[in-house]
């Protein structure tokens, strides 16, 4: 399973000009608005017809600008879940769900995914309702089983999240997190967020300006100091590996991290679990000798790896730490004081406090970015 | 005593007869050009727009004398149909029927445009994704969604028709039982010494039947509305 895609296209005062192989799994378009993410999926979809383009899902091209092949949107089976859902208001869910079924070849679904989609997903409990009686989340979550059930060769997601609130996102996650583990289908999946990258990505694609600027795995791809821009600095951060060692009486949770132990608040899962921990970069101090009498309680040992000076007072510092990177980002009057540079062994002192529940996740099962 | 007589009661039915053949046989066409004008971007639009409100704007007896010179026995097109087809038009009920149909087109097509202008075409586009191609898409989602619409414009466009007199008085006369319709009987009632109580009855009639068209409209669509909105 693999999607190749090769675009360029002209718009007055931008341009388009990516290319990229993804594997299996969940890739992620990421960069901001403006950055021709939406123009890309819309000519992987057929909804916009590029200048040139060789677009192909596994062995099916669908569009070869050089060989004049252009599959209609309707033809390319792509399950295409939109941001604002785009559920048809006279159809019961449960219709909504068949529409794509009625117009997929004979025996493309197969029986009991239906079934299975629903259970997946959530959805037995809204089949005879209407669109307009659902929640945003709920409507997302019927727009995501709709696609599927079209048999794709491929699932787009465009921002699926971005239209709703900070609750409804958590209510989600979960689902797509079992979407990229319970099924093989490859997903397109565009956002401008940080985290819903971080926790659902296999790959990331970053674009910036209409250009890749990176393609690798999320953990190389977030803790490199060049994507930072890409990212903006606000949600520039790494992500490690860690797993739960004990759960402390007093609300902490104990895990091994790289390149030591890390104390968390207590994370709902059992001891022996492997989870992700999204540490941002604004929240970790660099100190030359390990500190003395500081509340901080994770103090780990790093070398500094590389350097990036901001085009403000800032800077991003790349640490190794255990094999894994993290992200520091510190201002260049503190990088000059402690003598910043590559090769530097260091100290890394993180609150246990400055990480949101929602910067920690349990690792999923395809998950091979970094251990 | 029935409450109409003969001659009264043949210009009701004939009237109801040539307003649902007119309905029925532009409907088609209606939501053909009400697609063309919400969707379509061409050159010459806008002439296709002012054609169709032509008849909205003309004095009827315009559009008859129009409709007369074409579909007339010796007009261009009437000439052809009645060799080749056999179908002659001129002082006939099919001729009042395309009267009618040709007045109320612009009522229905403003309708049904409204409803489909209405409609996000990113739905459609939607629909596309999913496999379905363009004339599935209008199939399954459009007309679902502009159905309202075409009920409004239909009921329009019949209760225009029901009332139409101009064109029609001028295109295929005033015979009764083959071209009298219910308002070309009420003025022929009206020139007549002692018709007002014919006229009269008429009248009420015509009332009733707007009234009724235009409640029933309103219900039908209110009652779609409300099950495409699925609340």
């Amino acid at each position: 399973m693999s999607l190749s895609v090769a675009v360029t296209h002209r718009f007055p005062g931008f341009s388009l000009d990516v290319a990229f192989e993804a594997p299996a799994g969940v890739t992620a378009l990421f960069g901001r608005s403006g950055s021709g993410k939406t123009t890309l999926v819309n000519a992987v979809a057929g909804l916009i017809r590029p200048d040139t383009a060789r677009i192909a899902v596994n062995d099916t091209v669908l569009h070869d600008s050089d060989a004049g092949v252009w599959l209609a949107p309707h033809k390319r089976r792509i399950g295409y879940v939109f941001q604002e859902g785009r559920l048809f208001p006279h159809l019961s869910v449960s219709a909504n769900l068949a529409y794509g079924g009625w117009f997929a070849p004979r025996g493309a679904v197969e029986p009991g995914e239906r079934e299975r989609v629903v259970a997946m997903l959530g959805l037995g409990a809204l089949l005879d309702r209407r669109p307009a009686t659902l929640s945003g989340g709920e409507k997302q979550r019927v727009a995501i089983g709709r696609a599927l059930l079209s048999a794709p060769r491929l699932l787009l997601m465009d921002e699926p999240l971005a239209a709703l609130d900070d609750a409804r996102k958590a209510e989600i996650l979960p689902y797509l997190e079992r979407l990229r583990d319970e099924t093989d289908i490859p997903v397109l999946y565009v956002s401008h967020s940080v985290t819903e990258v971080a926790r659902l990505a296999t790959t990331v694609v970053s674009l910036r300006d209409g250009r890749t600027t990176r393609v690798g795995s999320p953990a190389e791809v977030l803790a490199d100091p060049r994507a930072v821009p890409t990212l903006g600095i606000r949600d520039a951060g790494a992500m490690v590996s860690a797993v739960i060692r004990r759960h402390a009486e007093d609300g902490l949770s104990e895990l091994d991290g790289p390149g030591g132990p890390l104390l968390l608040p207590r994370i709902a899962a059992p001891e022996g679990t492997r989870v992700r921990v999204r540490i941002h970069a604004h929240d970790v101090i660099l100190a030359r000798e390990a500190p003395a009498g500081i509340s901080a309680l994770n103090v780990l040992k790093v070398t500094v790896a590389a350097v990036r000076a901001g085009e403000g007072p800032g800077m991003v510092v790349q640490l190794d730490a255990g094999g894994e990177r993290l992200l520091a980002r510190i201002t260049r009057r503190s990088a000059r004081a402690l003598e910043i540079a590559p090769g530097l062994a260091c100290y890394a002192i993180l609150k246990s406090v400055a990480i949101a529940p929602e910067d920690i996740w349990i690792a999923g099962g395809e998950e091979t970015g970094a251990s | 005593m029935p409450f109409l007589s003969a001659d009264e009661w043949t210009a009701v039915a004939l009237s109801l007869q040539v307003s649902l053949w007119a309905t029925a046989a532009s409907l088609p066409f209606g939501i053909l050009v009400a697609l063309v004008l919400a969707r379509g971007d061409f050159p010459g639009k806008q002439i296709l727009n002012g054609l169709v409100h032509l008849p909205l704007i003309l004095p009827p007896v315009v559009t008859g004398y129009i409709l007369l010179v074409t579909f007339g026995r010796r007009g261009p097109v009437g000439a052809f149909l009645e060799e080749q087809l056999g179908i002659v038009l001129a002082f006939r009920w099919t001729g009042a029927a395309l009267a009618a149909a040709i007045m109320a087109f612009p009522l229905m097509v403003r309708a049904i445009r409204l409803a489909i202008e209405a409609v996000d075409p990113k739905l459609e586009q939607a629909a596309g994704t999913l496999g379905a191609s363009r004339v599935l898409v209008f199939a399954t989602v459009t007309l679902p969604l502009i159905l309202p619409g075409i009920i409004a414009g239909a009921v329009l466009a019949f209760a225009k028709a029901m009332g139409e007199f101009g064109a029609t008085i001028t295109f295929v006369s005033n015979i009764p039982g083959q071209t009298q319709t219910l308002p070309t009987a009420i003025y022929a009632f009206l020139q007549v010494p002692g018709g007002e109580a014919s006229a009269l009855r008429l009248v009420l009639i015509s009332v009733a039947v707007a009234m009724t068209a235009l409640i029933v409209s309103e219900g039908v669509a209110r009652l779609v509305a409300r099950r495409i909105r699925g609340t």
